[in-house]
């Protein structure tokens, strides 16, 4: 790994300790860091800073200097140099450290000023939290128990503004809920660059509203959602639906594209019931497309397929394993992998190639990218494929080659891995011509003309590993239990590779992981357990001449351009 | 002692019979040849020239307009603007009008002169929207200044050339602050900007170095150029210098505009002599001496404490009527000249009513960017319109005396500042009446006294 240039550190003391961090750290961070927690609703890590909160206020002060001289100035009784403390609180968020930079946080003045700053936001908001669907994350909640006083003084009319504004397809506005901050409109204008969002009046009776004619609409929308820190901005898909606290939260991965932004998986009682973004500063920093939010709905859709199925006929795993056993001995057999797959099943996917003398083949799907978090690849895997061996160039459009031997006569049997063979591109004639074996979670095209369909899991039910564009290995795991008459695609890979006649492999990435490690290169320092949450970049050079076909995104740039832009 | 004669300085002309405002007339009372004269010198001169009159921006902080100017990045290479503040919107304020209306050419020699001293080859006039009158006559008087060669490229065959842009606001008192006006001009929302880091001097209109001046402050310039820093600054008081335009609104005999040396008038000789004291039958009651978000005075209460005057430290000992109209003599009672407007009310005015009016009109002018403002101000007027409205409580004074507490020094613009030193004053100062409001509004209206409308 190459390690970044160490930074400048600068000193600081906040409530009496020391520390240093880099310089250009806001307070806020380096509060942090030494577990002093500032409050803030406006200020966002990865958003410009704006300031307007003020919930941040903190005791700010500078070491004396003689204005004359320059030298110090000491104080006697301390030994020290005297600290010039400021009569104004400062913001946190918008100060950054210097050397010696004072900070106090736990003084009267700044309880006064986080007293004052909720008793504000909170005279006006509609405090509807058990109707809320906030509840539970919310910034307001929390602080108000942490900092506010307890009781309000308020006992005029509150304002009335709009209570279901439709921003856009995805995302619901409710006026009096929101505390102005301006997150969502700095994301929309910087992150999405979709510029929509903004005020209108003035004073306390500000509106948040679209731009005349324009609609939130861009398909990272969602992220305000996310980063509305109050229950202004809800969800359209999750209103109403579940209170978070209920929700189990599981680290996932994507899998719309080889972008691979981190995710977290909400689910309760075997149901999804959300996936947001999770925070990973070299993939997707805190946000993720609106599109990759909805996958979750294929583990509940009607077409999942939910029984082993044998000529037609329903039939159970075990006898399935022996029907494809017989297909895969009889010889001319091709295996078409999925870029969709797990790095483990693309291991087993080619020791299943390798078991029954297949060749190995993989579907691409190429679309647009948008230069943020969908790449032009949306196989999430290609380069696991790469870095397993499952193939060692890129996949060319259509199946070709497969579809060309099948013409030939080459090819009798196709083990297709999650994979429609129609779409992908053979023709029904070639379909015809062969005996399909097909390991799936939707009923499509191919299942319906498979021989051999054996149900399994969607990327929710499972555990895996994925490799990005960066070639950044990331673990995605369980959220739900997978559907009844599914199994786990890494059981039904090794039980076949086992009846093709070759090793006797691990059926779940824990036993499977040391057999990998064992016989792929790149990932002989790896093992699944000990991967970090942010994943692990394997080293790409093996590869990196083939030609890709990402364009640049947030955090990627494609090999050439990486070597233009350091020259 | 009597009061000091008026020194019309920028004023010399305004409601002059037969002085109209087009640059005929201007150049036939000598105008123009301060300019003339300024573009012959060294840019440098002329700043410094500045820095030695001890000019103070008449806007309402009054701060150096010398260190103002040195102040400006002149390193990083890019352009430096003038942004004139037209926006003259503090309640109680009426003394940029009239020059721009009456005497534009005297703004325009003021910008002319400082944008050569700076260096600046764009100036924009960011005037008041409800002052539409104001920006058709700049605009002509702008085009006749540039076909006579004054503004334009190539100022009088310098070969140096600047222009000057009117910009209309849209009616918002917070365009008055000098990063909201900065916004406003860069055709955003007026929100003030944080500072830091965005000090005009360095990231101001387009991120640029940038100088925002008063009307009032870019006139003074002028003289200052034509007389001299030195000669100046023998004008008013020592740190207050020049003159200054108090306006005078409210229960005087003769409200107005009146110009003097700052500090050589008190409030007593200004009210008492030159506005002709109180209405028939009234007394003063509360003063507040320099726009409407400057912390009232009530008539009859002391100040005191100890001054410089000169070399030495004196004690004072003043009531209202004693106080000097300067920068520092009102800072130290704690209020301050402010714009110069100078709010009386006499004994008839319910100070309960007088801020409720105040807190109107902060809270419907406050841009709702930062929190304490935004909701505060809102509160305090919510809680003096029920007060008036019959519903008030004794406790309410004190609710908005802690209301107003967390609001200043507490937000991003000085417009926090503004909205909550009229409510802490008035408390501070007319606690008993908030308290009794409740009571004395049930009680029928004494005889003779005038229903307020």
């Amino acid at each position: 790994m190459i390690q970044p240039a160490a930074p400048d550190l600068v000193t600081v003391n906040i409530d009496g300790r020391e520390i240093s961090v880099p310089k250009g750290t806001n307070v806020i961070e380096a509060a942090r860091r030494v577990n002093v927690d500032v409050p803030f609703y406006c200020y966002h890590p990865k958003l410009a800073v704006v300031g307007n909160c003020r919930m941040c206020l903190v005791e700010m002060g500078t070491p004396a200097v003689d204005p004359a001289t320059k030298a110090p100035v000491m104080d006697p009784a301390t030994g020290r140099q005297r600290i010039n403390w400021s009569p104004r609180p400062a913001i946190a968020c918008a100060t950054n450290v210097s050397p010696g930079l004072h900070i106090r946080t736990t003084t009267q003045m700044v309880k006064d000023c986080r007293e004052g700053v909720m008793e504000f936001l909170l005279i006006n908001h509609p405090l509807d939290c058990p109707i809320c669907d906030q509840a539970g994350e919310c910034k307001l909640q929390e602080q108000a128990t942490g900092y506010g006083r307890g009781y309000s003084r308020f006992v005029e009319q509150k304002n009335v503004k709009p209570k279901r504004t439709l921003l856009g397809p995805r995302v619901m506005l409710d006026d009096e809920r929101c505390i102005l901050c301006s997150r969502c409109i700095r994301f929309s204008k910087d992150v999405a660059k979709d510029d929509v969002l903004g005020f209108t009046d003035r004073g306390s009776y500000s509106t948040l509203t679209c731009y005349p004619g324009k609609k939130l609409e861009n398909n990272y929308s969602l992220n305000t959602v996310d980063i509305c820190p109050v229950g202004a901005l809800t969800s359209t898909d999750f209103r109403f639906k579940m209170r978070v606290w209920f929700l189990k939260q599981t680290n996932s991965i994507d899998t719309e594209s080889s972008v691979g932004a981190n995710t977290v998986v909400w689910s309760r009682e075997g149901a999804i019931y959300r996936i947001t973004p999770r925070q990973n500063d070299a993939v997707n920093d805190t946000w993720m497309a609106d599109s990759g939010r909805l996958l979750y709905k294929q583990v509940r859709d009607p077409s999942r397929l939910v029984g082993v199925l044998v000529n037609g006929a329903e039939s159970a795993l075990d006898f399935a394993v022996k029907a494809a056993a017989d297909l895969l001995k009889a010889g001319g057999v091709a295996v078409v992998g999925s870029g969709r797959s797990s790095v483990e099943e693309q291991f087993l996917t080619r020791k299943l190639a390798e078991a029954s003398k297949a060749d190995a083949h993989l579907v691409s799907r190429v679309g647009k990218g948008d230069g943020l978090l969908i790449s032009e690849d949306r196989n999430p895997n290609v380069r696991g494929a790469l870095v397993t061996g499952l193939i060692a160039s890129l996949p060319s459009p259509g199946l070709g080659s497969l579809g060309a031997r099948i013409d030939a006569g080459e090819v009798r049997t196709v083990v297709s891995v999650g994979e429609d063979l129609g779409e992908a591109g053979l023709t029904p004639a070639q379909l015809s011509a062969v005996s399909v074996i097909y390991l799936g979670t939707h009923a499509n095209a191919t299942s319906g003309a498979a021989r051999v369909v054996i149900p399994t899991l969607t990327v929710f039910e499972k555990d895996g590993t994925l490799v990005n564009q960066q070639f950044r290995i990331q673990r995605f795991s369980r959220a739900v239990p997978g559907a009844g008459g599914a199994t786990d695609d890494l059981v039904v890979l090794a039980r076949l590779v086992a009846a093709a006649g070759g090793p006797v492999l691990g059926a779940d990435v824990a036993s499977l992981w040391p057999a990998i490690a064992a016989e792929v290169p790149a990932l002989g320092t790896m093992s699944h357990a000990s991967l970090p949450d942010t994943g692990l970049l394997i080293d790409p050079a093996p590869w990196e001449a083939l030609p890709f076909v990402e364009g640049p995104s947030l955090h990627y740039r494609p090999a050439g351009q990486r070597e233009a832009a350091r020259g | 002692m009597p009061a000091p004669e008026q020194h019309r300085l920028i004023f010399r002309h305004i409601d002059e019979r037969g002085y109209t405002n087009d640059i005929a007339c201007y150049q036939r009372n000598g105008g123009y040849q301060v300019l003339r004269k300024a573009v012959l010198r060294k840019p440098e001169e002329l700043m410094d020239e500045v820095k030695k009159s001890g000019l103070r921006g008449r806007g309402g902080a009054g701060f150096s307009c010398g260190v103002k100017w040195s102040l400006v990045d002149r390193k990083s290479g890019k352009p430096i603007y003038l942004v004139v503040n037209a926006d003259e919107s503090e309640p109680g304020t009426f003394k940029d009008r009239y020059i721009i209306y009456q005497d534009p050419h005297q703004l325009i020699e003021g910008i002319m002169i400082t944008c050569f001293a700076n260096r600046v080859e764009r100036a924009f006039i960011y005037i008041r929207g409800e002052f539409p009158d104001g920006a058709r006559i700049l605009e002509r008087a702008i085009a006749e200044a540039r076909s006579a060669g004054f503004a334009g490229p190539n100022i009088l065959g310098t070969g140096y050339g600047c222009e000057i842009y009117v910009h209309r606001g849209a009616g918002a008192y917070i365009c008055g602050e000098e990063t909201g006006l900065i916004e406003s001009l860069e055709g955003k929302r007026p929100y003030p900007r944080i500072k830091p880091p965005y000090f005009p001097a360095v990231l101001g209109l387009y991120m640029c170095p940038t100088i925002v001046n008063n009307v009032e402050t870019l006139c003074h310039v002028k003289h200052v150029a034509d007389m001299g820093g030195e000669a100046y600054s023998r004008i008013g008081t020592p740190g207050n210098t020049g003159t200054r335009i108090l306006c005078v609104s409210g229960h005087v005999q003769r409200p107005g505009y009146y110009e003097f040396e700052v500090g050589k008038v008190t409030m007593g000789q200004l009210l008492n002599e030159v506005c002709g004291g109180p209405l028939p039958g009234r007394r003063f009651k509360a003063v507040i001496p320099g726009g409407s978000s400057a912390k009232v005075l009530r008539f009859g209460e002391r100040y005191k404490g100890k001054r410089k005057a000169g070399a030495e430290t004196v004690e004072y000992d003043w009531g209202v009527e004693d106080i000097p109209m300067d920068f520092d003599s009102l800072a130290m009672i704690g209020s301050m000249g402010g714009s110069g407007g100078v709010i009386v009310m006499d004994d008839s005015v319910s100070m309960v009513e007088a801020l409720g009016n105040i807190n109107a009109f902060y809270s419907h002018e406050s841009c709702g960017q930062c929190t304490p403002c935004r909701e505060g101000s809102l509160w305090m007027k919510k809680i003096t319109a029920r007060m008036v409205h019959g519903e008030a409580r004794p406790e309410d004074g004190a609710l908005l005396k802690s209301v107003a507490d967390q609001i200043a020094g507490r937000t991003i613009c000085a417009f926090g500042e503004a909205c909550a030193w009229p409510t802490q004053s008035f408390i501070a100062k007319f606690g008993d009446e908030f308290k009794g409001y409740g009571e004395a509004k049930k009680a029928p209206r004494p005889d003779g006294v005038p229903e307020l409308v």
